[in-house]
């Protein structure tokens, strides 16, 4: 009956055809600006990051000199330096790695390798995962209460680097399991078919093929420890330290003491802190500096980590 | 023999998950002995270290949700177009590129981050509004939420990335574009990865220490106006931690009822996110 509206005419198809293509036209308009603000978005970030980074350097350049690492921080900005800062850090991290790799990397071995699938396997698990979200300065309050006053290290370099340490101990697990779940069940199996017992198993072969993984964990974990500033000030650290703790190193035998390791200390952050806090802007420019050293070597460090990472990835061939 | 020694430094992370929470409810409850619950939460003032003491842990929450909202408002929605622009958008080899930086500025520190917000962001800010004091929240938690965007933008774009190839296939055979397929397919796919995004930066600003401490101000004030200064959770257990409080006294024990606050907020946040996950959740 009505085939005329059945039947497009030429017109109306052109019509449709041209309407489609407009759509088309507005929705390729939509990709191109997505693409832009997205771009922006990212550049807006990198860019505010870099700018800041370079405000950094712009503002400390006059006390990148020499006196400022071999100074100790002092009343007039010009001549405080960063002496036992340095040294501090130095100290705490040492503790920290210490304690925390080779705890760490048990963890991460039992975990992967020997414990059972149950309920409490499933405990330390979640746990692991759960303390890499709590606050830092939440391992201050632990450190302050269990380390300080419970078992009486006081505010000292050892409470310091244990707090540290308990703080990336997650990051130390979590990077040592990545790296054993890559290795192939094959070359465990090869292992156990030429008699060697688990643990040969484990010293041998898991651990040495997983230790460039487990090496770029620890970087990241240790540089973490580095730029940790609150739970450091939450256990009490002095912020004026005009002197450096006692040298590990002993001249007469047995060469080492520990001396040190209840000994007072301040380290990069907190100088930072402390002179960032005090009004006077001389100072704010030993902060800027103190600060331009910390990102230098974080990121250092963690960029260190990530090229490990990377080339790891690229040569594994199972 | 060695599994046990292995097992022992394993247990280290449950011993200290329960240290953490015993050393908090103890210390907590000697504090709870002198001040009542309820005035922890009504009263409208913190001052436990004054003559006059009160104890309303309020001015403190307000300060740390004030600030953790500026960050967010800027985090969120830029991290989301960096990790839909990065995983969507940008040629392999402008990832590639920009992962590795986003990881490294994750890892910087955040006392430098309380350097900027004071010194560089905050004067900027009075240019705009010369009325904005030397230590204000707006400046702090601006700084908090750039500081979040890299960690938004890496985690999301990981959760993007894992949406199988073929959904998105089987939206450009359907005819539709980049940013329709981005927006309807890619992203409620990845959704529960997306709000875990979110739910860790939540964290992370709740959590966040030394920009506040350095650029927020001290002082514990009741408000949610980001023109004013005021104090967090965490800044309060700075401030009290810098001075020498002794051991056992009042003061010393606030800083440990806030510490649980500061872990009952988070722990708050992380329910909200797993429910909101678990109701989202696609699965392929």
């Amino acid at each position: 009956m009505d085939n005329q509206n059945l039947i497009p005419t030429k017109a109306s198809v052109m019509d449709d055809l041209q309407e489609v293509r407009a759509m088309i036209r507005r929705h390729k308009r939509k990709d191109i600006l997505f693409a832009l603000v997205g771009l922006l978005a990212l550049m807006f970030a990198l860019l505010t990051l870099l700018t800041l980074f370079i405000d950094l350097v712009m503002d400390g350049y006059p006390r990148f000199n020499t006196e400022f690492l071999s100074e100790f921080p002092s009343r007039r900005a010009a001549h405080a330096g960063l002496l036992s800062a340095w040294v501090g850090s130095l100290l705490v991290m040492l503790v920290t790695f210490l304690t925390a790799v080779p705890m760490g990397v048990a963890a991460g071995l039992y975990l992967e390798e020997y414990a059972p699938k149950n309920w409490f396997s499933d405990l330390i698990e979640i746990n692991v995962a759960n303390l890499a979200g709590v606050p830092s300065i939440v391992y201050g309050l632990l450190a302050l209460g269990l380390f300080v006053y419970g078992l009486d290290f006081g505010q000292s370099i050892l409470t310091a680097g244990l707090t540290l340490g308990l703080l990336i101990l997650p990051i130390i697990i979590v990077s040592t399991r990545e790296a054993i779940r890559a290795i192939p069940t094959a070359i465990r199996e090869a292992a156990y078919a030429v008699g060697a017992t688990k643990w040969q198993v484990v010293k041998d072969h898991v651990l040495k093929y997983s230790q460039g993984g487990i090496l770029t964990g620890v970087i990241i974990g240790m540089a973490r420890a580095l730029g940790e500033t609150a739970p450091i000030i939450t256990i009490g650290a002095l912020t004026f330290i005009a002197f450096l703790p006692p040298s590990p190193i002993g001249t007469e035998a047995p060469f080492v003491n520990f001396e040190w390791l209840s000994s007072g200390f301040t380290v990069l952050p907190i100088q930072m802190f402390n002179w960032l806090s005090r009004p006077d802007h001389a100072f704010h420019i030993n902060a800027a500096a103190t600060g331009a050293i910390i990102i230098l070597v974080t990121l250092l460090m963690n960029g260190t980590a990530i090229w490990l990472r990377y080339k790891i990835r690229k040569n594994i061939k199972w | 023999m060695i599994e046990f020694i292995l097992m022992l430094a394993a247990l280290s992370a449950v011993a200290t998950t329960f240290a953490i929470v015993a050393i908090l409810l103890y210390e907590s409850l000697s504090f709870f002995k002198t001040v009542s619950l309820l005035e922890f939460f009504t009263a409208k003032e913190w001052t436990p270290l004054f003559e006059d003491a009160h104890y309303g842990i309020m001015p403190l929450v307000a300060g740390t949700l004030t600030t953790s909202a500026i960050a967010l408002a800027v985090a969120v929605p830029m991290g989301t177009v960096a990790a839909i622009y990065l995983s969507e958008f940008a040629s392999y080899k402008t990832r590639e590129m920009v992962k590795p930086i986003l990881e490294l500025l994750v890892g910087v520190p955040t006392i430098v981050f309380g350097y900027f917000a004071l010194l560089f962001v905050t004067p900027l800010l009075q240019k705009v509004f010369p009325e904005l004091p030397g230590f204000n929240m707006l400046g702090a938690g601006i700084v908090m939420g750039i500081m979040i965007v890299p960690y938004i933008a890496s985690v999301a774009e990981d959760a993007m990335r894992a949406v199988p190839m073929h959904m998105r296939e089987g939206s450009y055979a359907m005819g539709a574009t980049r940013f329709q397929t981005a927006i309807r397919v890619v992203t409620p796919a990845a959704i529960s990865g997306i709000v875990a995004a979110y739910i860790l930066a939540i964290s992370r600003a709740v959590g966040e220490t030394m920009v506040v401490a350095v650029a927020a101000g001290q002082q514990p004030n009741l408000t949610f106006n980001p023109m004013e200064s005021a104090a967090t959770i965490t800044s309060f257990i700075v401030q009290v931690a810098m001075g020498d409080l002794p051991h056992g006294s009042i003061g010393y024990q606030s800083i440990f009822a806030a510490g649980l606050m500061l872990m009952a907020m988070t722990l708050f946040f992380n329910i909200i996110g797993h429910i909101i996950r678990k109701k989202y959740r696609e699965q392929y």
